[in-house]
């Protein structure tokens, strides 16, 4: 074999970083690569795809708006894979933070006061922590896998919110269009940049950003987090609960989800909808990778696979491509990171007979 | 009356329960050869496109199913690449695997929507396919729905009965003793992936050719995920998914007839029923912590690495 894999000694700290940048490179190739072959010029598209969008102060904004979401819970889903706990139900624990933070907005319609939106954060939070506490009782009594419960309950919160949308939360003057009542004043997010959509929301994601990196590097739990995930034998001799790690990290990461759900419906949207999220939930499982589970990492992630969400959305209108484009590249580049990391493990060899020199 | 009924019924579940019984025994394979592959709904997807593609643009069934299979084992082709050669956490690159596979489909299909197709061709044998009740359930089904039956009992007989169907059981259980005695786990492991895919990509065939002959974007409905939950319902035992696919293809179908019953419940909450039962399977599987370890295969999930 030409080209074969040769274990570090250790872990290449310096790829882990440069991993990531690898896959972004390699991802917009491939990516020219797929528009060329669709016919159209590959230059031009990745011009619409990643510059035009953000070409304007409305298309920055828009960039933390979708940036918001996909933070918050790359925030929370890194804390649990860092512990090997694979919540992929964020999506669910989106849509009943959404319901319940935005079910509360329209329980007080038309009372004024401030103390509702707080109240709607808390109640989204509470929303995406109890869907999210059904798999981690689960896991924790019946050892049931949480991946695969996780994901089912997403499909029935998305039938859930359909089935309320279409009945108890519709809109009683919305001439039985399936959308509640736009929410009043009192339940909308401020704006923090006039003109634009860009609502407060993110600067509480980049503030839980804070706690999260303050969690995972200063206490203990944060600790216990990293430990499990990386030697568990080694966590149960030390008499780690490994129980209360598994619910802490899916109540957080359901509740940062639940969060990004009543953000959403507080913020750009404004009411409850049939669709509150293109998938935010399942594209924060990349962001959380891409960042390196660490919370600045996650934040940039963020940006990033917003970018591809406005993206889509850019090459739609100027260029008339299909916006599925943006899902393609987020596969294409959670692909590519994942064959660099590779490299964070091992190192390339060229040539069977160096490779046997350098061993012996 | 009632046995129009029945007939009926179990037609239904037929064709509910195929496309699971395809990507189930397929990913039995995979992960008896040690594989986690959690991107069955990706290749499904792709499979459903891939066949549909084909299907409107020849008109030829078989060349369809073809396709619908070629395309999850192109799919199923980069995890192996990634998780094998590369190797990658299983976990991350099956998801993004779905991921891929869901985008991937739906910027292929673009062109695709709202075309039709005339379904696949029934079995005609004449006598046969008229006998009232027993004729349309047994001599009337699509070839696809002969081919999983056959495929569930071809599986059980290759890991069971067969030198290969043992090598790809020890590769699963300790890949390092099979390979101090001469075995390829690399290249055993990839043909069980690509045979996982192709499988899973029959499937999908399955959903766009028979089950709703059109494309509509995220058509699988999860119910990749759901054979993912019935192969450890099966304890990796390729009848008893066979089996667990038409219990589950059994739930469906109360979904699709209870409103004829009269039964005042919003169809929302009834769609929920597949996904509920399957947790409730998983729980009733999983709670004996000490059997679900015997069953799984021993080296499920973990990379192989022959210096390392």
């Amino acid at each position: 074999m030409l080209i074969r894999l040769e274990l570090r000694g250790e872990a290449s700290r310096a790829m882990v970083y440069k991993s990531p940048l690898i896959a972004v490179v390699l991802t917009l190739l491939a990516g020219m690569a797929m528009f060329w072959i669709m016919g159209t010029d590959p230059l031009r598209a990745v011009y619409a795809f990643f510059i035009e969008p953000v070409s304007t102060l409305d298309g920055v904004a828009e960039l933390f708006v979708k940036a918001t979401p996909l933070v918050l819970i790359g925030l929370g889903l890194s804390l649990g894979f860092q512990a090997n706990v694979w919540n992929i139900g964020a999506e669910g624990q989106l849509t009943l933070g959404a319901i319940f933070g935005g079910g509360l907005a329209l329980a007080f319609f038309d009372v004024d006061t401030v103390f509702l939106l707080p109240a709607m954060l808390v109640a989204g939070i509470i929303g995406g922590m109890a869907w999210a506490a059904i798999p981690a009782f689960l896991k924790t009594r019946y050892n049931t896998n949480e991946i695969l419960t996780t994901l089912m309950l997403t499909y029935v919160g998305l039938l859930l919110l359909s089935y309320l949308i279409h009945g108890p939360l519709r809109d009683p003057d919305g001439f039985n269009f399936p959308e509640s009542r736009l929410f009043h004043d009192a339940a909308i997010l401020p704006i923090i940049l006039e003109g634009t959509r860009l609502h407060i929301g993110w600067l509480i994601a980049l503030f839980i950003a804070i706690l999260a990196w303050l969690l995972i590097v200063k206490h203990i739990i944060g600790f216990q987090i990293r430990v499990i995930g990386m030697a568990p034998v080694a966590a149960s001799f030390a008499g780690f609960k490994e129980k209360r790690l598994v619910w802490l990290t899916l109540l957080m990461s359901g509740g940062a989800a639940g969060l990004a759900g009543v953000l959403e419906v507080a913020g750009p949207i404004g009411q409850i909808v049939p669709v509150i999220s293109p998938g935010y939930g399942f594209t924060a499982i990349i962001v959380a990778f891409l960042g390196r589970l660490h919370p600045v990492g996650v934040v940039l992630a963020g940006l990033l696979m917003a970018l591809t969400y406005l993206g889509g959305d850019s090459a739609q209108i100027t260029m008339n491509l299909p916006n599925a484009v943006t899902g393609v590249f987020q596969g294409m580049l959670l692909f590519f990171l994942l064959a660099s990391d590779v490299l964070v493990r091992y190192r390339l060899r060229f040539g069977a007979a160096r490779a046997r020199e350098s061993t012996t | 009356m009632t046995v129009d009924f029945l007939v009926l019924a179990l037609l239904t579940i037929i064709t509910a329960s195929t496309p699971l019984v395809f990507a189930a025994i397929g990913e039995i394979v995979v992960e008896k050869a040690g594989v986690l592959n959690l991107g069955i709904e990706g290749m499904m997807i792709v499979g459903a496109i891939g066949a549909f593609a084909v299907a409107v643009t020849t008109g030829d069934p078989t060349l369809a199913i073809i396709a619908g299979a070629l395309s999850g084992l192109v799919l199923a082709f980069i995890f192996g690449f990634l998780t094998l050669f590369l190797l990658s956490n299983q976990v991350a690159t099956g998801l993004a695997l779905t991921i891929f596979g869901i985008g991937f489909s739906a910027l292929l299909g673009h062109g695709f929507v709202g075309k039709t197709f005339s379904g696949l061709p029934k079995l005609n044998i004449a006598g046969l396919s008229d006998i009232p009740g027993i004729g349309p359930l047994l001599f009337g089904q699509d070839a696809l729905v002969y081919l999983s039956v056959a495929s569930a009992i071809g599986v059980t007989w290759f890991l069971g009965r067969t030198r290969w169907g043992l090598a790809v059981r020890a590769v699963g259980e300790n890949h390092d003793a099979a390979h101090s005695i001469g075995f390829s786990v690399t290249l055993i492991r990839l043909a069980a992936v690509l045979f996982g895919g192709a499988m899973a990509g029959l499937g999908g065939a399955y959903l766009s050719l028979a089950h709703t002959p059109l494309w509509v974007e995220n058509m699988t409905a999860g119910r990749g995920w759901i054979a993912l939950a019935l192969v450890v319902f099966a304890s990796w035992k390729a009848w008893r998914a066979f089996f667990g696919a038409y219990l589950f293809g059994g739930i469906t179908i109360i979904q699709l007839h209870a409103q004829g019953f009269g039964v005042d419940v919003p169809s929302q909450i009834l769609s929920m029923l597949p996904y509920l039962a399957t947790i409730v399977v998983l729980v009733l599987i999983s709670r004996d912590d000490t059997r679900a370890r015997l069953n799984a295969p021993a080296c499920l999930g973990k990379s192989f690495h022959a210096s390392g």
